[in-house]
């Protein structure tokens, strides 16, 4: 039985889940700059740049699916660990 | 899609309309993520169109057509013609003897007409002032990013023939 004590805070759950929003939003600024220059690039007639543009893109939408995970995760947990405490 | 789902002992309603008023904060931030989590996979789906787009494309083909004969035009004078589609206006100039240049007439800025300025020697837009080069089409000075596509010549006897538009 952990002691009361051990429990994370509810608003540090919070702060993190705001941390990673705004690494999503940082993450996002960057792809739609990044796709508003791939179509730029790609309207120009210039080829060789949409690979890149695309495996940059992917990665960071990899890192936001990891940064929901995260999110998902901590509000799973500060949640069901504030219950477990009222259940005490 | 099972392994997506977090594991919970919680029923899914519970989750996302929770009895606790607290507990919005937490619901209302995580349905947000998940919105810009799936704006970001359309920003990537949108990377992927345009790399499917740049596969399939197929290398342009450009049509032979005469444009003027030489002496049609004096030294320094223009001609307006289309190439390579009769929607695609170009200006030729003849910049010495037997020298002529050819570029689209479009601004590459915002689709202006752009026209031939003898006392400068320079092509120029009258919609915001871009002028491009006479040598290359490079931009001079004004908002124009890219240079003007060049129409490349070929003097076939009398005749100038257009035959490929560079850039």
């Amino acid at each position: 039985m952990p002691n009361s004590t051990d429990l994370p805070p509810p608003s540090r759950g919070l702060t993190a889940i705001s941390g990673a929003m705004s690494l999503i939003a940082v993450l996002l600024i960057v792809q739609i700059w990044l796709l508003s220059s791939a179509l730029e690039s790609f309207l120009a007639g210039n080829q060789h740049t949409a690979v890149p543009a695309a495996i940059f893109s992917g990665l960071m939408f990899l890192a936001c699916l990891g940064l929901y995970f995260f999110v998902d995760h901590t509000d799973l947990e500060v949640r069901s660990t504030r219950d477990r405490g009222e259940d005490r | 899609m099972r392994w997506l789902r977090r594991v919970s002992s919680e029923p899914l309603w519970k989750e996302e309309f929770s009895v606790h008023t607290a507990d919005e904060r937490y619901v209302t931030r995580r349905q947000l993520t998940k919105f810009l989590v799936l704006t970001s996979l359309g920003m990537f789906v949108g990377n992927i169109w345009i790399v499917i787009r740049s596969l399939l494309r197929k290398p342009p083909s450009f049509p032979q057509r005469v444009v003027a004969t030489h002496g049609e035009i004096p030294v320094g004078g223009v001609k307006l013609f289309t190439y390579p589609a009769d929607e695609d206006h170009c200006i030729l100039i003849r910049t010495g003897d037997s020298a002529y240049v050819a570029y689209s007439q479009t601004c590459t800025h915002l689709s202006c007409a752009v026209y031939y300025s003898r006392e400068n020697d320079r092509l120029e837009c009258p919609c915001h002032q871009g002028f491009f080069s006479i040598k290359d089409g490079a931009v001079l000075q004004g908002p124009p990013s890219r240079p003007l596509p060049r129409i490349v010549l070929e003097v076939r006897g009398d005749q100038l023939i257009a035959s490929e538009v560079k850039g």
